[in-house]
């Protein structure tokens, strides 16, 4: 009842509209009442203003709570100034004792439904487009919009826009008592990729006890059709979706595990630790947001970059630091250089607790860093994996050059495949162990920030990335750089398949008997050297 | 020491026309794994190529060794000598072609253990012996026996054994040794205790890598010595680089170089070989 | 050493080491039960409830330590994954311990209570037959064997050696951690087994059960040892070091490592299940944690501290460093992971023999320094012998000739 009666207000308003009056005082009297259905009836009587400045002005407000009512009055509060709020002007002095309108949910929903839908009219394209979107996302009540729906449709001259609105008007259709429009409508639907399409276009086939939801067989037919292209459409994003969170989890991998290939390259033992050199890293992360929202708040969506060079150093000092006090003096030794290097990673977690607490710490992402880019109805990538993903490429470019051009690279190479030998030929190997776990521990950190930015930063967010990393280093080869890319992508893309197949355990279970498997047949690793090894 | 093994009653290698029970004319029918020495050869490497990354260690190297023969291998550095002792015994598996012990069994299939069993003993280039065990026990666990996992748990030495253990303690002099670790013996001394390992194992085929390095000139005399004193028992493969040694030994000599054979003959032969000169012994 | 086997126990073990395991096995059947049970709660003597738990589970404790260091001592062999293999002894004797709650858990159902909650109807067919206390006996000891059986066939046969094992091992117990907290596996998700009432019909609270437990893990440990002495003495135990040392001379030999390996692995995991069937019925509760990573390499350090290829080295590991723990826990929390963290750095860099290496080493230089006194004493003599063995490079391995 109440929607028919709204409905006919808006119908009759929208004449009034087209007239181009003012606000219309009924409108403004069924908002000073305390009757909600009567304010109802004037929230569509304001929708279909359609392009009045006016009725926006005052729609906005009422989706702000910043109305109220003095007497026969309607007041817009805005800050220090009080406007009439059917003409817009400024009141001086404001009148007393102004009493705010209360709004209820249904009512406060309909309010920016109008308003998205009012927006529709705006002369920005951006707007127009994203006031598109946010009906697609939820519409309502589908037969309430249809004139305005009509009235944009005949405006619009994006093709974009003009694309969605269709949609959204075949959508709104479907509703419609006439079976001819509702089978146009549902083959236009056929045309989206979108789940909540779909999801509609299901409900059309659902039985409402004896007799189904849509009474008409042609129109059932048509809807099955369409669910079976939309569902072929679906997938390929579904697919695609897939590999990019495989290949952004890949990255993650392949920042933990640059780090260790450097340092078990180059000195043949595992640094349990590693896990805890990420954590050191995104704990800078933390500091710097937190330094730089205290001392530079009109800076603070840049704390990520000053985060990068902080925490590749402080990880590196850290690593450097544990590999002269300790790990040097366990020189061939690599099964204690594991027991003692899990003790720091002990250390290190408890010294993270007394720092920072024992609970996660909040680091937000910039606000350049957050949204998406939205390819498709059900595929949109976050900017924070993008970059996370950018930026791996990047530290890999990075290593490399520094592996491949330069002196110190071709020493650490040196000292990697043959160590008495590099020695001899004076390579200062006590030094490049130094340095060479520095970097590893630095790229560490530098995974860190990364992570930081994804996952939730704690004290001990390093322990699960330990196995992994090592997985990535064990089925690549030790000291090759291309069988740490490709492994890391691999692994990542093929748990997030397995995941999606059959669940996140089961996929790691399946991921660890696949690695046994594959070192069966390839003890070495992806991309190992052959040749004679003395041992 | 109890030598008993086929092959020193039928050497010098002639087997077929002695006409011994192996003969591949009568029905004797071997057990699997038994070494069939009926054409009297104890090994035959045939067309062998193994290649690291490109590079050839080895390159279609043919080599044949005969029962009881003793065979010296010298050649320069990365010629593939070690990389030959790695394919015969298993350690490095071959590109393509041929590796057999005796006429049936073939090398390329059997894991490093079986390869043992059936009879190839090798000695390291560096000398490796239990360090933390006896010399004694060195020579125990080197002994010739079942040595699987549930005959192993109840094992026991028997008067054979022990004598065996003790003659050869006495061959490589070091009977006064028996109960100290192994890891305190001098590197002449490791080598001995490896070749000693080698004899009670029993092997029929010896690889020796530079079994001499390391030794005194005394020592060194010794050794050869011994060689020559199990050649026609077993047969023995011997690389080093020490002239007077090889001389010393007397067999038949073969020249490897760039992973194939470059020269085969005594020793005087193949150092007069212009091509042998030009790549190993002239500069 | 041309003995039967049985005298060869004897003998490996000596006079004075049968005399400690009698005098051990007296206190722990006759004294410990005796002060539990006969004297009053004031006196001196009186063991509490909470001392006899506490000691059995580290007696527990200790045979895993002692398993591992058959594996990680003697064979060379870290492994990261014992924690696994306690925990599924200790998972399949709490299957017993979970169906002899019977009726009494709160839904008054024959399930057990947490799979009335998943609302299942029946058992599933691994809980076939754990209604009998000898079939969960015998999967304590079975499961972790097959387990550890298939893992290190393959694992060894391809020859994954030192820091890759190690990686791997931790890898399968985070993967088994990982399964065992799902609901759908079977095995109490997150909470796991707990409430027990009864073990052969016996109250699990009551005094007599607790030392009758008790005495059966002291029972378990001097079997343990008892078991390890003997392997280690046998030819077994000598090609098992020798692997540990060079493993290609061994292969050359005619030894296959992989059967000997497998071996002790499989033997080392099926000791490890039945301490943890032990375990649970002392301790209460057996839940998936009892898996992480971090407990499984914790049982490296009970063997380090107290001193790899020794077989009392583990005991006295574990009794130190559970000690430690109880006492840190209870009095400053926040200390603990630091004292574990340097407790392990410690220990590898100093003290890589374990506490009974420090002692070895203590007492070969009194030795020494008993026998320059002499030396002086007399004539200048050359440096006695005695300094000479401490030196030697091989410390551990003479050390076990001694023995405890």
């Amino acid at each position: 009842m109440k929607r028919i009666l709204s409905l006919l207000c808006l119908v009759a308003a929208l004449w009034a509209g087209s007239a181009g009056a003012a606000l219309d005082p009924a409108i403004l009297k069924g908002l000073a009442s305390d009757d909600f259905d009567a304010k109802q009836a004037a929230v569509a009587g304001l929708a279909a203003a359609g392009d009045d400045a006016d009725a926006q002005r005052l729609l906005k407000a009422l989706s702000d709570d910043a109305v109220a009512v003095a007497g026969e009055r309607l007041l817009i509060v805005a800050g220090d100034q009080v406007l009439d709020a059917a003409s817009g002007a400024a009141l001086k002095p404001a009148p007393a004792n102004p009493e705010s309108i209360s709004l209820n949910n249904s009512l406060r929903q309909q309010v920016d439904g109008a308003l998205a839908a009012l927006r529709l009219f705006s002369t920005d394209t951006a707007e127009r487009l994203a006031a598109a979107r946010l009906l697609l996302a939820d519409m309502g009540d589908g037969a309430v919009l249809m004139p305005l729906l009509d009235k944009a449709l005949a405006h619009e001259q994006d093709p974009v826009i003009k694309d969605i609105l269709v949609r959204l008007h075949a959508q709104a259709s479907l509703g419609s008592p006439d079976a001819t429009v509702r089978l146009k409508a549902v083959q236009e639907l056929g045309g989206s990729a979108s789940p909540a399409v779909k999801a509609l276009l299901l409900g059309l086939l659902d039985k409402q006890g004896e007799d189904f939801v849509e009474p008409d067989e042609k129109v059932r037919l048509a809807a099955q059709t369409a669910i079976k292209a939309i569902d072929g459409r679906l997938a390929w994003s579904d697919t695609a979706g897939q590999i990019f969170t495989g290949i952004s989890l890949g990255s993650i991998l392949l920042l933990a595990a640059l780090g260790l290939a450097i340092t078990y390259g180059v000195m043949g033992v595992i640094n349990m630790a590693h896990g805890e050199l990420l954590m050191v890293g995104a704990y800078s992360a933390y500091a710097m947001q937190a330094l730089f929202r205290a001392r530079f708040p009109e800076f603070v969506d840049y704390y990520v970059l000053a985060a990068v060079p902080v925490a590749f150093f402080v990880a590196a000092a850290v690593g450097m630091a544990m590999e002269r006090a300790v790990i040097r003096h366990l020189y061939g030794r690599p099964l204690e250089t594991l027991l003692a290097t899990w003790g720091l990673s002990l250390v290190l977690i408890q010294a993270a607790r007394l720092l920072f607490g024992a609970q996660n710490v909040e680091v937000a992402n910039p606000a350049w860093m957050s949204g998406g880019v939205q390819l498709a109805d059900n595929l949109s990538l976050p900017w924070n994996r993008l970059v996370i993903v950018a930026f791996s490429g990047f530290v890999l470019l990075v290593v490399w050059l520094m592996m491949n051009k330069t002196r110190l690279g071709m020493f650490v190479r040196a000292v990697t495949q043959n160590r008495p030998m590099a020695g001899c030929v004076g390579v200062p190997t006590a030094r490049i162990d130094t340095l060479a776990f520095g970097i590893g521990s630095g790229i560490a950190g530098l995974g860190g920030v990364a992570l930081s930015q994804i996952a939730n930063v704690g004290p001990d967010m390093g322990q699960g990335y330990i196995v992994d990393s090592f997985m990535v280093v064990v089925l690549g080869g030790v000291g090759q750089l291309a069988g740490a890319v490709w492994a890391a992508l691999g692994l990542g893309v093929v748990t997030k398949f397995l995941e999606g197949w059959a669940g996140a355990v089961i996929a790691k279970i399946l991921v660890l008997v696949f690695i046994i498997i594959f070192i069966q047949k390839r003890p070495q690793g992806l991309f190992a050297l052959k040749g004679r090894f003395v041992d | 020491m109890r030598v008993e093994s086929s092959i020193s009653r039928n050497a010098p290698a002639d087997g077929q026309k002695e006409g011994w029970d192996g003969g591949a004319s009568t029905s004797h029918v071997l057990k699997p794994g038994e070494l069939d020495l009926s054409h009297g050869v104890m090994l035959y490497l045939d067309d062998i190529t193994v290649s690291f990354d490109g590079f050839r260690a080895l390159n279609k190297l043919s080599l044949q060794i005969d029962a009881g023969e003793l065979r010296c291998i010298i050649g320069p550095n990365g010629a593939g000598k070690t990389t030959m002792m790695d394919v015969i015994t298993g350690k490095t598996r071959p590109d393509s072609g041929k590796a057999f012990f005796g006429q049936t069994i073939d090398l390329t299939r059997l894991t490093e253990p079986q390869i043992a069993h059936t009879g190839i003993g090798r000695k390291f280039q560096k000398p490796t012996v239990f360090e933390n065990h006896s010399v004694f026990e060195n020579l125990e666990l080197a002994l010739k026996t079942d040595k699987r996992v549930n005959k192993s748990l109840f094992a026991r030495l028997f008067g054979d054994d022990l004598d065996k253990i003790s003659d050869t303690l006495k061959q490589i002099r070091l009977a006064d040794q028996a109960d100290r670790p192994a890891g305190l013996l001098s590197h002449g001394q490791k080598q001995w205790l490896e070749i000693g390992m080698l004899l009670v194992q029993d092997p029929k085929l010896l690889l020796l890598d530079e079994p001499v390095a390391g030794m005194t000139d005394d020592e060194t005399e010794r050794t050869a010595e011994l060689f020559v004193s199990l050649k026609g028992k077993h047969s023995l493969m011997v690389v080093e680089h020490d002239m007077a040694f090889v001389e010393a030994l007397g067999g038949k000599v073969t020249v490897l170089c760039e992973g194939a054979v470059l020269a085969e003959g005594d020793l005087a032969t193949v150092q007069a070989d212009p091509r042998v000169i030009e790549v190993y012994l002239g500069r | 050493m041309r003995t039967p086997a049985s005298m060869r126990l004897v003998a490996g073990l000596g006079p004075k080491g049968w005399l400690a395991i009698a005098a051990v096995a007296l206190v722990a059947w006759v004294g410990v039960p005796l002060a539990h049970l006969m004297l009053p709660e004031s006196h001196p003597l009186h063991v509490s409830t909470y001392a006899i738990t506490l000691l059995g589970k580290i007696l527990c404790y200790a045979v895993v330590a002692v398993a591992m260091d058959l594996i990680w001592g003697f064979g060379g062999i870290l492994s990261l994954g014992h924690g696994l293999f306690f925990a599924l002894g200790g998972y399949s004797f709490g299957m017993y311990l979970m169906r002899q709650i019977g009726r009494e858990g709160s839904y008054q159902s024959d399930l057990p209570d947490f799979m009335v909650f998943l609302d299942w109807k029946e058992l599933p067919w691994y809980w076939a037959g754990t209604d009998s206390f000898l079939w969960c006996l015998l999967l304590a000891m079975a499961v972790p064997g097959v387990i550890a059986f298939i893992f290190g066939y393959f694992a060894f046969r391809s020859r994954i050696k030192g820091v890759y094992f190690s990686i791997i091992t931790q890898a399968l117990t985070y993967a088994a951690m990982l399964f065992f907290f799902r609901n759908e596996t079977g095995f109490g998700g997150n909470n796991g087994f707990t409430d027990f009432k009864r073990i052969l019909g016996y109250s699990i609270t009551a005094p007599e059960t607790r030392v009758v437990l008790f005495g059966l893990s002291v029972s378990l440990l001097l079997a343990t040892i008892v078991l390890g002495k003997a392997l280690i003495a046998s030819k077994f135990g000598k090609v098992l070091t020798a692997i540990r040392d060079a493993e290609n001379r061994v292969m050359f030999i005619g030894y296959n490592p992989l059967h000997y390996k497998l071996f002790i692995w499989t033997l080392s995991a099926m000791l490890c299940g039945l301490a943890g069937a032990l375990y649970v019925p002392q301790v209460g509760i057996i839940n998936p944690s009892e898996m992480s990573v971090a407990n499984s390499i914790e049982i490296a350090i009970w063997v380090a501290v107290g001193g790899r290829g020794t077989l009392i080295g583990p005991v006295f590991g574990a009794g130190i460093v559970n000690l430690s723990k109880t006492w840190f826990t209870t009095s400053f929390p926040e200390y603990w992971l630091f004292f574990l963290g340097l407790l392990f750095i410690l220990v590898t860099l100093y003290l890589p023999q374990g506490v009974v290496g420090l002692w070895a080493k203590i007492k070969a230089r009194k030795a020494e320094k008993a026998a320059l006194a002499e030396a002086r004493a007399s004539v200048a003599a050359p440096r006695a012998p005695a300094a000479a063995d401490a030196k030697m490079p091989g410390g551990a391995a003479a050390t076990v000739a001694k023995g405890a």
